[in-house]
């Protein structure tokens, strides 16, 4: 089942107190599209994935899931990865990716989606270890994980790489291609390119111009 | 709807993984209604009058221990966010924390009351009457502490602070909790009004708990 | 750093919205309000002294209310103001709501512990105690120990905005449990009053006394207003030198306030 929709953000203002961290910023991201915010520590990249998030309400401006579900909000059609994992320590692996399935999936877990998401980020041999046990690479890939078990059209990822070794990037990327592939969209904020066969890049400055 | 009680489930499974807070909660329970004889004296005819205050008030304070904990940890981790960001309204999923928090220490306060109101030579009568307005009543604890733990999540001093906020709230509680008590064991008459009012005030507070912790805590997601 | 449009036509509140209006209103209106409370307090205690009667039964000490009365009144007003702007500020986003519950609190903090203090020296005499925990001085102790969460929160929380939109969240809170808290109070007293009935007011107010009585009241409410205007206006401008201070921050880092980076 694919995705047919359609990012668009149109003059979108953010203030964090009394500075103003995004001032007319528009962009759009086509069904498959992948756009990667680049730009200076503090530029307002990870503040303008947050305000798309829906956690930080936007001063002005619009921002438009068009041909999404008309009755929910974008946070609630979208997978925020910030961050921190939003993993419990007393939880293991697959206890925790379950909670999250159930919980964004509207109450019931997908089981074969849990399993693929294990398997997607070699999970595997730990799905019965506490998350407070992992290394902090594997800390990181189980909580990607949590962009497999239920399926949203948008991901909105906030320096996913980080902890994360080469291998780990690559089965990331692999997830990206297979999601944008299927007509999902993607808005990142990353250092570590992605190595995705085409992705948009968009600088965020200071003041934030328009694309 | 379903997310509700998965996001329940949840936190009452980490209570039980995490364990600590609810043995210190009641420990803190046991101590503050020991040291009362110990400063009050031993005569067993003050105690047992005073016995449903110092039990109600004690478990007033134990609850609050626990409390700061109730959003703490979700914030750490980044939990919060997400939680804030699925398809579950903030509102009812901070109802299920204050809930979960409800099951896991309200109830268990209550139950172990009985058994403190042994060292207070509570009057036998009172017994059924004391577990009763404190089930009842410990509603209002957790749900209005959710409020109080939402906005004190990034304050500095929270615990203390927390306390200072919600201690004023819980004196209506307190106050028909007793009288309730005091009406069943022979007091003035109106056990059944005391009761249904502090009912009531467990049920206003179901919903502006809620309300308060998530307008809160969006405020601070940002 | 570009300015949101303001919309054309604004209402009364819209108006009194702007800080710098706020600031041309309330410097001219203040004075007036000081001196009117001055006028009326003074008067108000000429009233007391020499021309209301003694009380029957309590002599001149009765003349305490004179001051207890409105303070109580003072103090309830205030948490209603700060409601009234929490309100405002969390439901209209009014710029200047969140200055105006932060001004109030303290004042009607004052009041309220004011009205405990001189009914704390009008129980002395009449009951032989400093304190009694009859109905209306339990509530005003419990109004205090509100007003003491609100001022406690926002010095706890080093972000200024989201101080203020939480003691707004908190002032609401209160102001809708207040109700309950005075309602569980009364009820509290009734089931242990004791055999006689001792009311802080006396059983009537004589006539002689009313009025003073309400020409005080008048004369410590404008009294109120001033303060609070005074502390809004103070709010203002510490404001104000804040963001210039944060400016200086700004350009010492030297981050332009008009570049676009690209």
């Amino acid at each position: 089942m694919d995705f047919l929709v359609r990012l668009s953000v149109k003059n979108l203002v953010v203030d964090r107190g009394a500075r103003r961290i995004v001032d007319g910023l528009s962009f759009a991201i086509e069904a498959g599209e992948a756009l990667v915010l680049t730009g200076p520590n503090g530029a307002g990249k990870t503040t303008v994935i947050r305000t798309v998030a829906g956690l930080i309400g936007a001063a002005g401006g619009t921002i438009n899931l068009d041909g999404g579900d008309a009755e929910k909000d974008i946070a609630a059609q979208a997978h925020y990865i910030g961050h921190l994992n939003a993993l419990k320590p007393s939880l293991t692996v697959e206890e925790n990716l379950r909670f999250w399935a159930a919980y964004l999936g509207g109450g019931t877990a997908d089981d074969a989606a849990i399993y693929d998401a294990l398997a997607a980020f070699d999970l595997e041999p730990l799905a019965s270890i506490p998350a407070g046990y992992l290394s902090a690479g594997q800390k990181r890939r189980a909580c990607l994980a949590r962009l497999i078990v239920t399926r949203r059209p948008l991901w909105l990822l906030d320096e996913p790489t980080v902890s994360l070794d080469t291998a780990s990037v690559k089965l990331l990327a692999e997830c990206v291609r297979h999601h944008l592939a299927s007509g999902g969209l993607l808005l990142a904020a990353t250092h570590i390119p992605l190595g995705l066969v085409s992705e948009r890049r968009l600088e965020i400055g200071v003041r934030s111009a328009a694309a | 709807m379903s997310a509700f009680w998965t996001l329940l489930k949840r936190d009452l499974l980490l209570q039980v993984r995490e364990g600590g807070a609810v043995g210190t909660a009641l420990g803190f329970y046991l101590i503050v209604v020991t040291m009362m004889p110990l400063g009050l004296g031993p005569d067993l005819n003050l105690l047992s009058r005073i016995a449903p205050g110092v039990l109600w008030i004690a478990l007033l304070l134990s609850a609050l221990l626990s409390l700061p904990r109730i959003f703490e940890a979700d914030d750490e981790d980044g939990s919060l966010d997400v939680i804030a960001t699925g398809d579950l309204p903030l509102e009812l999923a901070t109802a299920a924390k204050a809930l979960a928090h409800w099951i896991s220490t309200g109830i268990p306060l209550a139950l172990l009351a009985p058994v403190l109101g042994l060292l207070l030579n509570l009057d036998l009568g009172a017994y059924p009457v004391l577990v009763a307005t404190m089930l009842v009543g410990t509603p209002a604890i957790s749900f209005l502490g959710a409020a109080g733990a939402a906005l004190t999540l990034r304050a500095r001093r929270s615990g203390l602070l927390l306390a200072l906020l919600v201690l004023p709230l819980y004196i209506p509680t307190l106050i028909f909790g007793i009288a309730a008590i005091s009406a069943a064991t022979g007091g003035p008459s109106g056990f059944q009004a005391s009761f249904l009012i502090l009912a009531a005030i467990s049920l206003f507070s179901l919903v502006i708990g809620p309300l308060a912790a998530a307008a809160a805590i969006r405020f601070q997601t940002q | 750093m570009s300015q949101i449009d303001t919309t054309p036509q604004q209402t009364l509140t819209q108006k009194l919205a702007n800080p710098t209006r706020f600031m041309q209103l309330s410097g001219t209106l203040m004075p007036w309000f000081a001196g009117a409370a001055a006028a009326l307090i003074l008067y108000a205690l000429y009233l007391a002294f020499f021309v209301a009667p003694e009380d029957y039964q309590q002599g001149q000490t009765v003349k305490i209310m004179f001051i207890h009365v409105p303070a109580a009144w003072l103090g309830m007003l205030g948490y209603a103001l700060i409601a009234v702007s929490s309100f405002g500020y969390l439901v209209f986003r009014h710029p200047l709501a969140d200055v105006s519950a932060k001004a109030a609190a303290p004042i009607g903090a004052a009041f309220t512990f004011l009205a405990l203090a001189t009914g704390s020296l009008w129980g002395k005499p009449m009951w032989g105690t400093y304190w009694v925990w009859d109905a209306r001085l339990t509530s005003m102790l419990i109004l205090l120990f509100l007003y003491f969460g609100l001022m406690a929160l926002r010095s706890a929380i080093e972000d200024e905005a989201l101080a203020g939109k939480l003691c707004a969240v908190l002032g609401l809170v209160g102001v809708s449990i207040l109700p309950i808290i005075k309602f569980s109070v009364d009820w509290w007293n009734t089931l242990h009053q004791p055999a006689s009935v001792i009311r802080m007011d006396g059983p009537t107010i004589h006539p002689d006394l009313l009025w003073p009585l309400l020409i005080s009241a008048l004369g410590f409410s404008l009294l109120f207003f001033a303060l609070h205007m005074k502390g809004i206006r103070n709010e203002i401008l510490r404001r104000r030198v804040k963001s210039l201070t944060m400016a200086e921050v700004d350009r010492a880092r030297g981050v332009s306030a008009s570049a676009a980076a690209e």
